[in-house]
């Protein structure tokens, strides 16, 4: 990849916008947002709910497409593309991870690290992609209960194996939707130590969140209303997830002590 | 190029892999699914193995009537509109069966036949039976062979001799387990010297014992049995089959001449052609076949609507699986692809476990109503490649919806 390309933002949003029409009504989710996101940032969307933010999520996954505006990921125009372009590019270039994990039921834990593996061209040999998906799975710390079903898992393993699944193509960047919206503090903090871990080691994030907790884990915070950006900051009280799991150590020792 | 294909072949077997997958983890459902393919192919193939082992078993009954058989009847006399019926015309005489032997060329064998109903006597037993007059032809016209003993000859066809062959059913009617040849019978207490005993031959088509009869030779019966002098009907054998309408013709103007029928009257007497009777036979059952067949493949196609019904709910079930998959870059094709080998795999499946049972049905109904049910390799291989037809058909719609699903809202879907 040569520099040239590497310096540009990984996410490049020109006057985006988003109507839909439910009925009589139109419903303008996303008014016209110009944002660009660099390689290696970690950015927290918030906005309450009707705010635009899964509407804005939705289109930097290719899971839809704008009514007008446009999108560059990776320098690659989205806008237009039809269903087996936007498929291709989520499977490249963009791993997801959903609240509500979004696993594969009665399946190894394994195989659905492998999924995107599965959907890529050209097709890799089985043993390649065991061993992509093992790699990953260690990466995310799951380097056991590899043939477990995934809802014999608690929450954070499961979406630890929803991460490594995000993981297992090396995409440019990994879109998590209240990626610890169903986990319990601790877990979350975890969660977002995991985050922090992979943007060190240069991957893109973008994450919703609704918690002012969790979005402070990030780099750069944007928050929506109306379907615009109202406030776009670089997050210089930015928390680290091992301080955190630190002092809730030691807060737990005294509470024993006590 | 290469690559491609072998891209292809990999993808397409691991998404079988996939399909095969979400069969097994719902075994109740799919075995439940692919019974109504089961039933239906096993059914195509069971009916088309009884209606082809009807056919075969009606046309075996028709060529044991002899090969190529024409039949000639004294025709039907009526008197102050009482019809007599077949046979009962005093107009076949004996210079017209050898008129017939003398001037039709494709006249191979020849047995002018009159006969009667009567009781014989022998052994201290007595027994009502058919006794017929015939020439040492008969056998041959008939393809009927000699258990022991011999054939009359035409010598003895000459003599008037009193001599006779029994058929199998009315020697052990009158002689039990004991062999008649050499025995004496009377018959209208005359005594008659048994030379031969015939094969047994089972029912005919009409139902009644071929085997309950009495042959001896045709001016034995004329003379001395029933003292007619007209022959009820005469059984010619033809050289080949292609000849048997040129023959039938022959014979039917021959007898009008000999006759003296002017060109305005009806033919005194009946030809019944073999090669006709089996014509018809055939052609009879192979529209039951054809019914039957066609009954079955109204069920296969139930089969394949149940096939649709299932996969539809599979797909509504599996909305949030699809869902995912897509997300993570499946392609419209990928998921069509996965559901439509889901539901070929089904109708194969069951398209498999049906011919099997359809071949045990057909055996075992061979076993039970002792009837012969032929299996044919075509009517497998149809009833393979319609349900292999079936399920994709009637799995396309399911394939499409879920190819067609938008991520949002499947991932969204509880």
């Amino acid at each position: 990849m040569s520099a040239a390309i590497s310096n540009k933002p990984v996410i490049q949003l020109r006057d985006l916008a988003k109507t839909y029409q439910t009925g009589e009504v139109e419903v303008k989710a996303v008014r016209g947002i110009t944002l660009d996101i660099d390689r290696g940032d970690f950015v927290a969307i918030m906005g309450a709910s009707g705010s635009g933010k899964s509407t804005l999520m939705n289109m930097l996954g290719c899971l839809d497409q704008p009514t007008s505006g446009s999108y560059l990921l990776d320098d690659i125009a989205v806008a237009g593309l039809g269903r087996k372009d936007l498929a291709k590019l989520r499977n490249k270039k963009i791993g997801f991870v959903f609240q509500s994990f979004n696993l594969l039921a009665r399946t190894s834990a394994l195989e659905n690290v492998e999924l995107p593996m599965f959907y890529s061209h050209p097709l890799t040999s089985l043993r390649d992609r065991r061993q992509r998906a093992l790699e990953a799975l260690q990466q995310v710390g799951l380097g056991d209960r590899l043939s477990h079903h995934t809802s014999q898992l608690s929450g954070g393993q499961q979406q630890r194996i929803a991460i490594a699944r995000a993981l297992i193509n090396r995409p440019e960047l990994v879109l998590a939707d209240e990626p610890t919206g169903n986990l319990d503090t601790r877990t979350s903090i975890e969660i977002m130590g995991l985050f922090q871990q992979l943007n060190e080691s240069g991957i893109s994030l973008v994450m919703v969140t609704h918690e002012l907790d969790i979005a402070a884990y990030c780099k750069r915070i944007v928050v929506m209303r109306d379907g615009r950006v109202i406030s776009d900051t670089r997050n210089e009280a930015r928390r680290s997830a091992r301080d955190e799991i630190a002092k809730l150590d030691e807060a737990e020792q005294k509470a024993k002590l006590a | 190029m290469f690559n491609l294909i072998q891209n292809l072949f990999t993808r397409a077997w691991q998404t079988a892999v996939i399909a095969l997958r979400a069969l097994r983890r719902n075994k109740m459902r799919s075995t439940l699914t692919a019974l109504g393919i089961i039933i239906g192919v096993a059914s195509v193939v069971a009916m088309v193995a009884v209606g082809n082992g009807a056919q075969a078993r009606i046309t075996s009954q028709v060529a044991a009537l002899g090969q190529n058989l024409l039949s000639v009847f004294a025709g039907s006399r009526k008197s102050g509109g009482v019809n007599s019926g077949l046979g009962s015309a005093s107009a076949l005489t004996l210079p017209d069966a050898e008129a017939i032997r003398r001037e039709i060329s494709d006249v191979v064998a020849i047995s002018p036949e009159d006969s009667t109903t009567a009781q014989a006597i022998a052994n201290g037993r007595n027994w009502s039976t058919t006794v017929a007059g015939e020439s040492p032809d008969y056998l041959k016209i008939r393809d009927w062979k000699l258990a022991s003993g011999s054939m009359f000859t035409e010598r003895e066809v000459r003599s008037a001799a009193k001599v006779a062959v029994i058929g199998s059913k009315t020697a052990s009617e009158l002689f039990g387990p004991l062999n008649p040849v050499g025995q004496s019978v009377r018959i209208q207490n005359i005594p008659f010297v048994i030379i031969g005993l015939l094969e047994s031959k089972g029912a005919g088509m009409g139902g009644q014992n071929q085997d309950d009869r009495i042959l001896i030779p045709y001016t034995t019966a004329m003379r001395r049995v029933t003292g007619d002098k007209y022959l009820r009907s005469v059984n010619v054998q033809i050289g080949s089959a292609d000849r048997m309408e040129i023959a039938q013709q022959q014979i039917t103007s021959l007898l009008r001449q000999r006759h003296r029928l002017t060109a305005g009257r009806d033919d005194d007497f009946n030809i019944f052609n073999q090669k006709e009777i089996a014509d018809t036979v055939n052609s009879i059952s192979k529209v039951i076949t054809l019914l039957l067949g066609s009954v079955a493949g109204i069920s296969l196609f139930v089969g394949g609507i149940g096939i649709m019904n299932i996969m539809l709910v599979s797909v509504t079930e599996r909305t949030r699986e699809i869902g995912i998959r897509i997300a993570v870059g499946a392609q419209p094709g990928d998921i069509r692809l996965q559901f439509l080998i889901e539901a070929v795999t089904l109708s194969l499946l069951g398209g498999l476990i049906g011919v099997l049972c359809g071949v045990g049905a057909s055996h075992l109904l061979g076993v039970v109503a002792n009837f012969k049910a032929i299996v044919s390799t075509g009517s497998i291989l149809l009833a393979f490649g319609v349900s292999s037809v079936i399920g994709i058909f009637f799995g396309f719609y399911p394939a499409h919806k879920a190819a067609a699903l938008d991520p949002i809202v499947a991932l969204r879907y509880e």
